[in-house]
């Protein structure tokens, strides 16, 4: 009986020492003033403002350094006067410029236009988007492209928060170029 | 267990009649609707589905709410029709906001037919089989796991059992029998160790080296996070969006490639496609599916309340309720690292420190983020160096120093202190 209770305590002991793991939770910290910054952290919280995050929106009617704001309004007029007067401010691509703008292309576009510009990306196979058309299809120009791409179109979201301007202009050089070869 | 679909129930069997008699009856009906349902996905489903309302109306049963002429001119021209003071024509016009609708001349009166055909179908009913197998499928590896663990202990405390019932018999037998367990006088083994000296001293080493393994291991291990896997206040599955959906990984966290952080995209990004996919659905070919439908939906519908969404109205509401995700991958204060470096300039993939994101339905940290694994990948890393003109006399001359070929990134003084130290 005796060794029973021995056995017993050793199991007890073994699940004690082993059930502290927590995959929930994160380690304990050696120094923890060495691991967390006194400064503010990206996405961190903070009391000094208001929405109690340290990440903040830019001041109203700031613009950033070297950002033109769009000329054209994210209207249906917007898009009409876009499609017939914004030019690209890119007076040439070149290949290595292509090359970008094809990596960016298929980060941002491919998922569902397709990497060809056929509208039969991966989402548009899995039916999770429908109704996308073909480049072939549309009559574009570059201006047109452009807004679309910063604004978004039915379906379509806004993507100029993951592209810059310059990089948004590179894609749309891209899908012309891809609606020559379709 | 699983719970089947009721195969014979009544509805069921209406529906089936309706099929049969609607396919005999009208001939090429259902092949007008098969072409109509094409014709749908190809050209309206960009902006109208059918039960819901998207850039523009929900479009099952127009056909009772405007007679079918008018619907073949809206479809073919609508701003014409708006223009020529339609009542009907400018009353939906300025219902959605006045947001144009594309005219579509090149669609025939036949196709025009097929559509309305299309979205004049009953609405399915909602299939109960697939529901509970998407229950059943929640759960079901811990289930039998513990099984099998709840038998094994059984077996074991039996045996247990069985053996002190086994002891309490021969000592029974043994005492009628007037038998006496001889117990030999000896010394105890504990006295018997402390007698041999040199046992003790071998046994007091090993003790001694043992515990510092383990003790040396268990400080290695404090401050690392490794496999940390934290609930997240919206369940977003890496394995679907990014392995089954194959949405690049750059799509959301479009910063890793310009910025020191890959950010956590903001929920504009989720609106991006969820504006869209309002319910999850699943697919034939899915191997993902860990929890109900019901609960991915709900998911989605976190998202809505947290942007402010009203997915029947198709408009914010300006009720914003930021989301508290909760970070992972955290390295300490006093290491500096940066995405754009390695994922722009070195060219790197998100999986090389990341692991398989792409098939964890829940985000867990993959590497152990140690000094000792930076250095390690920057000892064994190559860089390339082609057409890198800038840089190409000093990377040649670093070439002739080292007398290597191929330089790696500790060649380039990736293993300086003040790289990431400072």
């Amino acid at each position: 009986m005796k060794s029973l209770y021995k056995i017993v305590a050793l199991a007890a002991v073994s699940t004690l020492a082993t059930s502290c793991f927590n995959k929930e939770k994160p380690n304990y910290q050696l120094f923890p003033n060495m691991y967390e910054s006194v400064a503010y952290e990206t996405y961190s919280e903070s009391s000094a403002f208001k929405n109690g995050k340290e990440g903040q929106v830019p001041a109203q009617g700031s613009i950033p350094r070297g950002f033109k704001p769009e000329e054209y309004a994210n209207t249906p007029e917007g898009l009409a006067l876009a499609k017939a007067n914004l030019r690209s401010p890119l007076d040439s691509i070149t290949e290595g410029d292509m090359a970008k703008a094809k990596q960016l292309y298929t980060i941002y576009c491919a998922v569902c236009h397709g990497d060809a510009g056929d509208g039969k990306g991966n989402l548009v196979k899995r039916e999770k988007f429908l109704g996308v058309p073909s480049y072939a299809e549309r009559e574009l120009t570059e201006g047109g492209i452009y807004h679309v791409v910063t604004h978004g179109l039915n379906a379509m979201g806004s993507h100029k928060n993951q592209l810059t301007q310059t990089e948004r202009w590179m894609v749309t050089a891209y899908v012309l170029k891809l609606k020559s070869e379709l | 267990m699983k719970k089947v679909g009721n195969h014979t129930s009544f509805s069921r069997i209406l529906f089936l009649c309706l099929t049969f008699v609607l396919t005999f009856s009208t001939g090429s009906f259902a092949q007008d609707v098969a072409k109509g349902k094409e014709l749908f996905n190809a050209n309206c489903a960009a902006c109208h589905k059918l039960d819901a309302n998207s850039t523009g109306p929900a479009l099952r049963g127009m056909i009772d709410r405007h007679p079918t002429d008018w619907l073949h001119k809206w479809i073919k021209d609508s701003s014409g029709l708006i223009k020529s003071g339609d009542a009907a024509a400018v009353k939906l016009f300025n219902e959605w906001n006045k947001v144009p609708m594309n005219s579509f001349p090149n669609l025939s009166d036949e196709d025009i037919d097929n559509i309305i055909a299309y979205t004049s179908e009953p609405k399915p009913e909602p299939t109960k089989a697939v529901g509970a197998a998407g229950e059943a499928g929640q759960g079901s590896g811990g289930v039998s796991e513990m099984l099998v663990l709840g038998g094994l202990v059984l077996v074991l405390a039996m045996l247990v059992i069985m053996l002190v019932l086994v002891r309490r018999v021969l000592n029974k037998v043994a005492n009628q029998n007037n038998l006496t367990v001889q117990e030999t006088k000896s010394i105890p083994v504990w006295r018997a160790f402390v007698k041999n000296q040199f046992l003790v001293l071998t046994s007091v080493i090993l003790l001694m080296l043992t515990g510092a393994y383990f003790a040396f291991g268990y400080m290695m291990q404090v401050g690392v996070d490794q496999n940390y896997e934290p609930i997240q206040p919206i369940h977003f599955s890496h394995k679907i969006h990014a392995g089954e959906n194959g949405i690049d990984c750059k799509y959301c966290h479009s910063s890793a490639r310009t910025s020191k952080t890959s950010g956590i995209p903001s929920m504009n990004v989720c609106m991006n496609c969820h504006k869209n996919i309002t319910e999850f659905t699943g697919s034939a070919d899915s191997t993902y599916v860990d929890y109900s439908k019901e609960f991915y939906t709900a998911e989605i519908q976190k998202i809505y309340d947290a942007v402010g969404w009203d997915p029947a109205k198709q408009a914010y509401t300006g009720v914003e309720k930021p989301v508290k995700w909760v970070r992972i991958h955290n390295l300490p204060d006093f290491v500096y690292f940066n995405h754009s470096q390695h994922v722009s300039v070195a060219g790197l993939e998100c999986q090389t420190c990341h692991g398989p994101v792409e098939s964890m339905e829940i985000m867990r940290q993959h590497s152990p983020l140690t000094m000792g694994w930076c250095i390690e990948c920057h000892r064994e890393t190559e860089v390339n160096v082609k057409d890198n003109e800038y840089y190409a006399k000093i990377h040649e001359e670093l070439s002739k120093k080292y007398g290597v070929e191929k330089l790696t990134a500790a060649q380039l003084g990736g293993l300086e202190c003040g790289k990431c130290h400072y």
